[in-house]
This record gives structure tokens, sequence and C-alpha cells, in this order.
């Protein structure tokens, strides 16, 4: 099959046409070309989206207090209510499923009026009382020192971790910002850690803006007394959230005297649904992006194919006198076929090329120019994707040259040469 | 050496059958010189065809080298054509992108015979019709005479048992046809078996005998 004269003979022909052929190609070109740009933007919107969550636990729920909104056990409806440190305790007693479970609290300002100052710079920050286990549902990136410990709740330590932002506006560029000390609110904290979001753009923003101390400072500081602002909560893998979800509901309406069939005074959000939602739609659109990819690629393979015939029809009767001088079938099929094949393929692999060096370059782009948004990052280019796409253009290349090549031995070596 | 035997042959047309061969018996001894005549329509394209199984034929027997030729697959047909018989056709055939020598190699590569091999083979050949200097020549730079004997070349570079030329001069003047059937009896006289279908009087007097056919029947033999 590899032989010079093959070879030498395929070469002739695509050379004798070479618009012919150009055209033909192009189909298979442009198919390819399409799916690897349609593949890459597809993850590229994946990764956008994805970033927009960092790495918060996709198997973690939200549960807050919002006011009642039926009468029980007379207690009138429309009454507010606040979760305890108790509840953290029953909540971890009764539900086994939890795995992380992280009581959330918030301090006071930060939205507009300055709560943070250091020498003459000030501030407007989010402060919020967290457990070590925050960092693990929705983690984000230390930079440098540490984040909040068990010894820090422990003990109701005054330190806190900032974000970029807090950085930037609270501290000269060359500073370092680590056993410094920042007034929030009238109280000075140490700073024993900085950090970075792992999201990406406004959400990003947000949390950069942070400020983290002990939850149990917070609750000291601020006078919460035991109060729990919210709970964020992950379940063990085995288990869906949903479940560890409902269960922490039931058991803390019981706690707080609410009717169970009061849905609205418990507020939850549940991450797993979300993210399930959200595969599915990836799911979607890579599976339409290959419906789509595949139908193009048809076009072109289809393409090939019909001028494969015109080239069997064409070369009839130089077929005819192979075979008078001793041909056989399968050397004329193994020549039409390496032929379709060497068209799709080097078509295919040009496409292939293009469309990656495409992406690259939109890659490339949206990091030089810093325009990686929420909705799109990264685009790129599964190395297995491309290596599928390979074998499929290969097949195709076979299957296109072998309705061609069955032709071509159909033709009986007296009706080529009674051509003139 | 060749023997037919009430071989018939139709064609379908449309929705009637041609019947173009109504029994042909005869016998062709090695290393004989015969000419096929007739007027176009007698058949004796049909019959070169079958001789040189391009074709199949209905009923009879067709025996070559005492060998059954009867319902040969298309692998086996390409084999035995490649080894047993040798080409010449009134339009030439050579194939147009390939120069003189690779031309006339192209039968051993089906052989699977290895590239300096084969074209030493066809430069040896080649030499035999006088062509060296057009080896590397494309058909169309060649005459129609240095073109024919290029086929030739490649009708006998496997070393056949027969050799079938379908109007080898048809294409020819008159002086270059006579050179082309001065190589053919040289071919015939090394012991191969040449058949030629010819409409050519003078052609077909060159041969040892003419086999005439009309309508589908051998008409007479003659001899010369």
């Amino acid at each position: 099959m590899f032989d010079r004269d093959n070879w030498q003979e395929i070469l002739a022909t695509l050379r004798n046409n070479k618009l012919r052929t150009t055209l033909t190609v192009f189909g298979v070109f442009w198919g390819i070309f399409m799916l690897i740009i349609m593949l890459g933007s597809g993850k590229g919107l994946q990764n956008g989206v994805e970033q927009n969550m960092g790495d918060l636990a996709t198997n973690s729920c939200f549960l807050w207090t919002q006011r009642t909104t039926i009468p029980y056990k007379g207690f009138p409806r429309g009454r507010f209510y606040n979760f305890r440190n108790s509840d953290t305790q029953a909540l971890l007693d009764n539900i086994p499923e939890i795995e992380q479970i992280a009581a959330r609290l918030q301090g006071w300002g930060g939205d507009g009026a300055n709560n943070a100052v250091r020498g003459l710079k000030t501030g407007a920050f989010t402060i919020f009382g967290d457990y070590p286990a925050y960092n693990i549902i929705d983690p984000v990136k230390i930079l440098s020192g540490r984040y909040i410990n068990k010894l820090d709740i422990k003990y109701k330590r005054k330190i806190i971790v900032i974000g970029t932002r807090v950085v930037d506006l609270l501290f000269e560029k060359d500073e370092d910002p680590l056993d410094k000390y920042i007034r929030i609110n009238g109280v000075y904290f140490k700073v024993v850690g900085t950090f970075e979001s792992k999201k990406a753009g406004g959400q990003a923003e947000r949390e950069n803006n942070n400020i983290h101390m002990p939850f149990t400072t917070l609750q000291k500081t601020y006078n919460f007394g035991d109060i729990v602002g919210w709970y964020s909560l992950t379940a063990d893998k085995k288990v869906k959230v949903s479940v560890v979800q409902d269960k922490a509901i039931a058991l803390l309406k019981g706690r707080h005297s609410i009717s169970p069939d009061d849905d609205r005074a418990v507020g939850h959000a549940n991450v797993e649904e979300e993210f399930k939602k959200m595969t599915g739609l990836f799911l979607g659109i890579k599976g339409l992006t290959w419906i789509v990819g595949i139908c193009t690629l048809l076009a072109g393979v289809i393409g090939v194919s019909n001028i494969m015939l015109v080239i069997v029809k064409e070369r009839t009767k130089e077929i005819g006198i192979k075979r008078a001088l001793g041909a056989t079938p399968i050397k004329i099929i193994t020549q039409i076929i390496s032929e379709s094949l060497l068209l799709t393929a080097t078509a295919g692999y040009t496409g292939l090329v293009f469309g990656v060096g495409l992406v690259e370059l939109i890659n490339f782009a949206l990091i030089k120019y810093g325009a990686n948004s929420e909705m799109f990052k990264n685009p790129e280019v599964d190395f297995k994707i491309a290596i599928t796409a390979l074998i499929i253009l290969i097949f195709s290349g076979i299957i296109a040259g072998f309705i061609p090549a069955q032709r071509a031995i159909q033709i009986k070596p007296i009706e080529a040469l009674r051509n003139e | 050496m060749i023997e037919l035997q009430k071989i018939n042959k139709s064609y379908q047309v449309g929705a009637n059958s041609l019947h173009v061969l109504k029994g042909i018996d005869m016998i062709i001894e090695k290393g004989e010189m015969v000419s096929i005549m007739g007027s176009s329509g007698s058949g004796k394209s049909t019959l070169l065809n079958i001789l040189g199984i391009l074709d199949d034929y209905d009923n009879g027997k067709y025996l070559l080298d005492g060998k059954l030729i009867a319902n040969m697959s298309e692998k086996k047909a390409a084999l035995f054509r490649n080894r047993h018989l040798g080409f010449v056709f009134q339009s030439f055939n050579l194939i147009s992108f390939k120069n003189a020598l690779e031309n006339v190699a192209l039968p051993l590569y089906y052989q699977g015979i290895r590239r300096s091999k084969r074209n030493k083979i066809a430069y040896e050949y080649l030499d035999k019709m006088g062509l060296t200097e057009w080896a590397e020549h494309l058909p169309s730079e060649l005459s129609g005479g240095q073109k024919q004997r290029v086929a030739i070349a490649r009708a006998l570079v496997t070393n056949p048992s027969v050799l079938l030329a379908d109007e080898p001069t048809g294409a020819l003047d008159t002086q270059t046809s006579y050179e082309m059937l001065d190589i053919l009896q040289d071919i015939n006289k090394s012991g191969i078996t040449v058949i030629i279908v010819t409409h050519e009087t003078d052609i077909a007097e060159r041969t040892h005998r003419i086999i005439k056919l009309k309508d589908g029947i051998i008409e007479n033999f003659s001899k010369n």
C-alpha cells in the first residue's frame, strides 16, 4: 500500500486537478475546523462558568433564617428567629452524613460605610466570622500566612485573614501585611494571612474585599451572644446533599418551634442542584457541538466520495488497462481508498491544526488583554478530542473511498478499453 | 495450445439479447501466428476478449495451455493475464502520466517485483524495441510507432506465452504498420503465439493462418 508507485499515481491525479482537489478537501477541512472551534468555545464557556464557582464544594448547601410564614405552637406568623451555637452541635450530633459544617456570621459595615482603619488609610470591607471548615467548603487561595485555625476559635483570638483588595487599600505597595494591626469597628485585629479568590470576574472582586476572623471572636466583638448567622455545610460523598439539607431543615424547624409545613422559614440553597443544571447544560452544548460537527464533516466526506466517483469515471480506461495488465481488484481498491484517505486526512489534519491554532490564539489574546470573563475563559481543545477527531477522519476517508472503489472494480476491463 | 469448443456469447442490449458468438470451434497451436478477420459486428473483438480472459463466455469450453478457463474470479483472471498473456491495443493504451520505462515495468509491478529489478527488466525490453533513448519520455512525447513499440515491450515484459493484438496497426500509417508486423513476426519466431485481430488484408496475409469470422461463426480457415 505504501509503495512509491502507488503514491506517485495518487499525487499525479490530484495534481492534475488542483482546483477540484482543493475545493473538495475544503469541505472536510471546514468540517473539522468548525468542530474544533465549537468544542474549544464550548470548553471556554464551561471553564468560565466553572471558574465562577471557584473551588466551591459541589456537594454543599447553605441554610439561613427567614421570617416564619405559618403560626405554630402559639407563635404568630412573621416571627424572626435566630440559629444558635447549640444548633451547630445538634446538627453534628443528629445528622452523621454531614461532612463539614461551618457556622457563619457577618460583622457590621462594609456596605459603603468605612469600617476598617489603618493609620490614614480607611476602607469598607465585608467582615465574616468563620470556622476553619469554611475554607474547605468554599476555599480561597492563601497567598501568605495562614487561615483561621481551631485555637483561634477556642481562644477567640483577635486575628484576621484579609483579601487582596483589603491589602491594596490599607497597605503600601511593598509593605508586608502580616503581623500588622487593622482597626475594625474600633477594635484592633492582627493580620495573620492574606488570600486571593479562586473565582473570576465580579465574584472574585467581592471575595477579595472580604475580611475573615474567627467565628467566636466575631460573636464576642459584635455582641452576637450565641447567634449564628447562617450555615454552610457539605454532605458525605455517599449521600446527596439535598437529603442532608432536608434533614437539617427538619431538625432546625423542630428546635425553633416552626411548623413542619413552613417551607419559607429556613432559607436554603443547594450547590449540587445548580451544578447539576450546569453540567447538564454543558453536556447539551457538547452533544450539539458533536452533532453539528459530525454533520458538517459528513457533508465534506460526501463531497470527497462524490469527487472520487468522478475520478473513477475519468480513469475508467486507465483502470481497465491496469486490470488487463494484471492488476488485481484489491490493488485497484487499495489505490482508490488510499487516494481518498490522503485527501481527507490531509484536509482534516490541516483543519485540526488551524482549528487548534485559532483556539490557542484566542486563548492567548484573552490572557494577554485580560479579557477572560465570568462567562468565557481559557478556550481549549482536549488532546483526546483531537485524537478522536483524527480517528473519525481516517474512518471517513476509508468510507468515502469505499463506494468509488466498489464502482471501480465493477468496471470490466473490456468496457473500459472500448470506451475510446 | 489454445482450444475453443462451441463457444457461445450473447450480450444483453436493453430487452433484447444479442447473440454475438454462435459456437466457435478452433485450435491454435503453440508458436502459431494467426490473424482473425471479419467485418465490424462479426464478433472478432468479443472473441479476442474471451481469449484474453477479459470477458466470460456463456457456454462451451476454452482451454489455454490445457487449462480450462471458466468462471475465474477477477483476482485469478488478473494473475493469469499477467503471467500468460500480453496485450497490444489499437489505441496503445499507455498510462499517460507514466514514462515509457514505467509503462513497460507496470505488469512487473503487479507481480510484486522490486522497483530496481523491474526497471532493469523493462529497460532490456525497451532496448529490444530500440527505444532506450526514450525511456524517460512520457507517451505524449512519442510518435504513434514508438508508442506501439512501448506497448509491445509492455506486453512482452512478463514473458507471456500468447500475445493478443487488437488492431495493432489500426492507428498507424502503412510504413509503420509493416515495421510493426516485422516486430510481431520476430516475436513469433522466438516461440510466442501471436494472435492478431485486424481488418486489413495485407496485414493478415503475413500471418500463418487467417480465421475469418462472419456473424458470430467461423466462415473459413485459410493458410497463407
